[in-house]
């Protein structure tokens, strides 16, 4: 009973626009069933990535222990002495991982890109969808697809020869010698390096997450019912105060929905990070500025080496690793997806922004 | 009383006007990367650009990028190829078809599939493809990798498209007794052919400028690609400028940036070709709403 109301609802939705009468075509006939079975294609490559990642990983999740999560070492071991067998899993002399740094550096990275992400993506959103001309709003976002459209080596060759060292020279050296002695100030204070570290990642990640968020909230905004807000500028707000009353309660629910799918990108960007992070291992940044990794930056730059430990659990514990990002993104997404379904009507970009 | 109000609107104007100003400094901080990145890469490339750049091979740290431009351009017809007719015919039923729960658990994963991270899908690739099948580093991985993470953007936008085909045109072929699979390919697909051309430019652009899913499959060759599926490692654009620009070499570097201006120079074309042909159906539209 319960699910024929929904049908019904279904068939009765906007969404059944442009739908042709399929009944007469047959559920057998073969556009039906290959175009069904393309359909079948990222449900069953999702599958694959699980099972074949947790196969791989498995001798490694077996000899790593729980220490992998709350360790800090990534030490390979000896590729040289005899392998050692401890817990069915054969492995090379005193090889010892732990990935918190990698989580760690992947989650605050990520956070700090955040800070910097949304307000300049929700007040440019703001600004383009309430005061500019239309024509001019056509080529904002034409910036946002080439923002979006940009390689991520690309973003990482800036970063690494143009903007890191512009800021190490010029800016953080400034911020560094006055920032106070309290609270989270003091990880602002310190060496500054040579602009390779986690904070011009950070900043690299919030300029590639922009496009995400920005463009969801330009049309979500477009969105907000006209009348409300005539209302409101009646009741005589002011253009800010009907944003933040009006307009803001209306698309909260989308625009938290794209912050989590934009952290959820920042989380699982490799090459970029890889160019800018300088990937140090088995240790913590000791101030913003430091360097650091993150787990997809260091599967992108170990897997090379780890491919010759003869025992394979280097291979097998960056699966791991990977069996975490992929679980971590994964719970993002499926969050971000689940609550913008549940309240607004729009749905979400996918991947970069689309 | 009243002189409390006037000043307490006058806060609220000032208030404003600096929201304004913030929001406005926003939305410049927003553009200028995307500028500054562009003006950055191709100010670096191109004093020291000549065509050899283009019709040589790579040699060592030095050399062209031929060998990489075809490697990109026979990967990205690939994926076009396999990706495309995928994402078009998951489109076809997730908009035609799909219904009630199987529609949204299948829509679902494909939207899921694209957050995935770009390297778990490469590891994936290389464990399966590279090694499991023993195809090696090769054109067949490299495509087949990249072909899962671009499919969901054509799936998307196909989906999307023939949804906004106008009822009427269906039910007006109907009434003229077109068969289904007529409507399907004469009134749905062309109606919607500008949503999907530009879905395909997406994931054109997406193919040209990834760099982990490939690492680790299709491997690199300095040598123009073999036209085989298995254990023919290529080159490709990204790969120069991820192996090449911290090289000590000052023509590594160069390439580096070579191969940058090149890949932006394609999204910038892609960009302007998807912008040309919304503009163009915008103009010779029948539903003009």
């Amino acid at each position: 009973m319960a699910t024929s109301v929904v049908e019904d609802a279904l068939a009765n939705s906007p969404d059944d626009h442009g739908k042709f009468i399929p009944a007469k075509l047959g559920r057998w006939s073969p556009i039906t069933v290959i175009s069904a079975l393309s359909t079948c294609v990222p449900l069953l490559v999702l599958i694959g990535i699980l099972t074949i990642l947790f196969k791989k990983a498995y001798p490694a999740i077996k000899y790593n222990g729980g220490g992998f999560l709350i360790g800090r070492n990534w030490r390979p071991g000896n590729f040289y002495a005899n392998p050692v067998t401890t817990n069915g899993v054969q492995h090379p002399l005193l090889a010892s991982y732990g990935a918190l740094p990698l989580i760690i550096g992947t989650l605050e990275s990520s956070v700090i890109a955040l800070i910097f992400a949304i307000p300049l993506s929700v007040g440019a959103a703001v600004i383009v969808a309430k005061k500019l001309h239309p024509r001019l709003r056509g080529f904002v976002g034409a910036f946002l697809e080439l923002l979006a459209g940009i390689p991520s080596v690309v973003f990482g060759l800036w970063g690494a020869l143009t903007l890191g060292p512009l800021l190490s020279r010029d800016i953080y050296p400034v911020i560094a010698s006055h920032a106070p002695n309290i609270f989270i100030l003091k990880y602002f204070r310190g060496s500054t390096g040579a602009g390779e570290g986690l904070l011009t990642s950070s900043l690299i990640l919030g300029i590639m997450i922009i496009p995400i968020i920005a463009s969801t909230t330009r049309d979500l905004i477009a969105q907000v019912p006209r009348l409300a807000e005539e209302g409101a500028f009646a009741l005589g707000m002011t253009e800010w105060e009907v944003t933040r009353k009006v307009t803001f309660p209306w698309i909260s629910a989308g625009v938290i929905g794209a912050t989590v799918l934009g952290f959820a990108r920042a989380l699982g960007e490799t090459m970029a990070v890889a160019m800018v992070s300088g990937v140090v291992l088995g240790s913590y940044p000791t101030n913003i500025y430091g360097t650091f990794t993150t787990i997809a930056a260091t599967i992108v730059s170990q897997l090379d080496s780890a491919l010759t430990d003869a025992t394979g659990l280097a291979v097998e514990t960056l699966a791991e690793a990977a069996l975490i990002l992929m679980l971590i993104t994964l719970l993002a997404n499926v969050g971000a997806r689940l609550l913008v379904r549940r309240v607004a009507s729009t749905s979400l970009p996918i991947g970069r922004g689309v | 009383m009243s002189q409390d109000t006037s000043r307490h609107s006058g806060n609220r104007k000032l208030i404003n006007l600096a929201v304004i100003v913030l929001c406005s400094i926003a939305l410049v901080l927003v553009i200028a990367p995307s500028i500054w990145i562009v003006l950055q890469v191709i100010i670096r490339a191109l004093p020291h650009f000549s065509w050899s750049v283009i019709t040589q091979n790579g040699v060592g740290l030095g050399g062209g990028l031929k060998n990489e431009i075809v490697g990109t351009a026979t990967i990205t017809t690939g994926v076009m190829v396999v990706a495309g007719s995928i994402g078009i015919l998951s489109g076809i039923y997730l908009s035609q078809f799909a219904k009630g729960r199987t529609a949204v658990i299948l829509r679902s994963s494909s939207e899921v599939l694209a957050g995935i991270p770009s390297i778990v899908i490469g590891y994936i690739g290389y464990t399966a493809l590279v090694v499991g099948l023993h195809w090696g580093f090769s054109l067949g991985a490299g495509l087949l990798t990249l072909s899962a993470m671009v499919v969901p953007y054509i799936a998307k936008t196909t989906e999307v498209a023939l949804r906004q085909v106008p009822t009427a045109y269906i039910e007006g072929a109907e009434a003229l007794g077109f068969k289904p699979t007529r409507i399907l390919t004469r009134i749905s697909l062309k109606t919607a052919l500008p949503g999907i051309a530009t879905g395909l430019i997406v994931a054109l652009a997406i193919s040209i400028g990834e760099t982990a899913p490939l690492l680790y499959t299709a491997g690199y060759s300095q040598n123009l690609p073999k036209l085989a599926l298995t254990h023919s490692p290529l080159g490709y654009l990204t790969y120069a400028v991820w192996t090449f620009y911290n090289q000590p070499t000052v023509a590594a570097q160069r390439l580096s940036f070579d191969a940058a201006m090149l890949l932006v120079i394609f999204v910038l074309a892609l960009i302007a070709i998807s912008r040309l042909i919304v503009a163009f159906t915008q103009r010779h539209s029948e539903a003009k709403r």
